[in-house]
């Protein structure tokens, strides 16, 4: 209930209002579980913005994974974050296996839960895209149904850019792709996925002529 | 809702564009079943955000000073964040963008209260100045002249031009018997918009020789001409019903909206074509972006007010 309302009344008016969304591939959404989403990584606001481009019905079963040692730090943030954002925390750093690790992942998607995945790690550079790690790959191995749908965003490393707390409206770009389908290869999904991603920030800078 | 002081004839103009727009409807559902071997969804996606438009306006013109300053404000806000969402910025200036978004409430609020001294010098004195000031205490002199004039620019065009349709609003409807608050707003939004699509219509259909082809060139002088004479007849047959003007001065006020109106609207043309884009942007389905729609008003509505407002408030 506390999510309902907080999307509703907080995040949809102020992604939605404030800054407002142009998104482009809109039909490729998944409309219901299991699903992963991708998305390059620029700011604090690209999960939430992601969420609002997903009908209300459905919020409560989209969840961001996101990392525990930022987001744990304090009880506070941690409750905000779980209860209220909806993130499902992962630790970056553990010495566990990786299993172990992204258990919490698996049994997300086993809910038919649609996880949004920032596979850079960490907020990039603005508009651009960083290196992505693997451990998508591994998580689509086990789970190889799972569709993958790439997101590109631009505009929001200029509404709100790291370091910044204050929050200045642009329009905000959002290109979403084809989902993506395994391939029975680690090697060959990553391959597919940095194409699939590449792709889509081409579209974006065609528009925005800045390469 | 203050119905009462409304005169007939602004109740008769907002239920004429609503029989405009009725028939538009009609004509384009006809032509899709008339003619299923051609694509009109953009002509009915057009028309529908028409629908859409009208509807903000008559918010904005129905109901009292406050709901129209917050619907005219937001309409700014919107081409604002749309302006400056297509230029480049500098990241050094973020906070400098939340000052300039900042000047759009105040701006209002000096429409709000009708204080006419203060909307008239706020942007074009005090934002002037102001912004450079706030971007100096920062520091980054890289790219200072740009930044500069290409906000300062952009509030000019989408927040203090635009003002001035709600601005009409607030002048006393006592010196306009016919038209009461909302009669000069209506002239001016309804001729601008004609003027724009009388232009196109002319232009295609008699339109040979290009006017300005390095910034648009699908506009001719045929359809410049045939569009400002179009525009001054129905500004002459207007004005008695919804403006205190003479039917001399409708003439001049109709020659000036058409003149006028196609200057904004290469203007806005000549700022995309730098900036290599289509469309300012896609808030509007068919339309494009709002300054694509607002373009010719950035021109029309400060010059038409000063217009009426010298000869009659």
């Amino acid at each position: 209930m506390l999510r309902y309302l907080f999307y509703l009344l907080i995040v949809k008016p102020l992604v939605l209002v404030v800054l407002g969304i142009n998104a482009r591939g809109r039909e490729y959404l998944p409309k219901q579980g299991p699903a992963i989403i991708v998305a390059n990584h620029n700011s604090h606001l690209d999960a939430l913005a992601l969420m609002s481009l997903f009908p209300q019905h459905l919020i409560a079963n989209v969840h961001p994974v996101a990392a525990a040692d930022y987001f744990c730090k304090s009880r506070w943030l941690k409750w905000l974050a779980i209860n209220v954002v909806g993130i499902i925390p992962i630790d970056r750093n553990s010495q566990a296996s990786s299993r172990e690790v992204l258990a919490p992942i698996f049994e997300a998607l086993d809910r038919n839960a649609i996880l949004i995945f920032f596979p850079e790690g960490t907020r990039g550079e603005p508009e651009s895209l960083g290196k992505m790690k693997n451990g998508i790959a591994s998580i689509i191995a086990e789970r190889p149904h799972v569709p993958v749908v790439p997101v590109f965003f631009y505009g929001l490393g200029k509404a709100l850019p790291k370091g910044e707390v204050i929050l200045v409206p642009f329009f905000i770009d959002a290109f979403i792709g084809q989902p993506l389908r395994w391939p029975d290869n680690r090697q060959e999904f990553m391959t597919k996925l940095k194409s699939a991603m590449a792709d889509l920030q081409a579209k974006a800078n065609r528009l925005n002529h800045d390469d | 809702m203050n119905w009462d002081i409304f005169p007939e004839s602004v109740c008769i103009a907002l239920l004429a564009m609503a029989g405009l727009l009725l028939t538009a409807s009609l004509v384009s559902m006809a032509l899709v079943k008339l003619k299923p071997e051609h694509d009109y969804r953009e002509l009915r996606l057009r028309i529908k955000t028409w629908w859409w438009i009208a509807a903000v306006f008559a918010l904005a013109v129905l109901f009292n000073r406050a709901v129209s300053v917050w619907v005219f404000g937001f309409i700014s806000f919107l081409a604002f964040k749309e302006y400056l969402s297509l230029i480049p910025t500098r990241r050094a200036d973020h906070r400098v963008l939340l000052w300039a978004y900042l000047a759009i409430p105040v701006q209002y609020f000096w429409v709000w209260l009708g204080w006419y001294g203060l909307f008239i010098i706020f942007i074009p004195v005090y934002m002037l100045l102001i912004l450079p000031m706030r971007m100096v205490l920062i520091g980054e002199t890289q790219g200072f002249l740009r930044a500069a004039g290409t906000i300062h620019w952009g509030l000019m065009i989408t927040v203090f031009s635009l003002s001035h349709m709600a601005y009409l609003l607030v002048l006393p409807a006592a010196d306009n018997p016919a038209g009461g608050s909302a009669g000069v707003l209506i002239y001016l939004v309804f001729l601008t918009e004609i003027n724009d699509v009388s232009q196109y219509i002319w232009g295609k259909t008699f339109g040979k020789r290009k006017i300005i082809p390095k910034v648009s060139p699908g506009k001719t002088i045929a359809g410049f001409w045939g569009g400002v004479l179009t525009t001054a007849g129905l500004a002459v047959w207007l004005a008695p019903y919804l403006t205190p003007l003479t039917l001399f001065e409708a003439a001049g006020a109709g020659c000036l909206i058409g003149v006028a109106g196609f200057i904004g609207d290469v203007t806005i043309s000549a700022l995309k074509r730098d900036l290599g884009v289509k469309d300012s942007g896609s808030i509007l389905p068919g339309h494009g972006g709002i300054l694509d729609r607002l373009d010719s008003l950035t021109y029309t509505a400060p010059l038409l007010f000063h217009y009426v407002y010298y000869l009659h408030y």
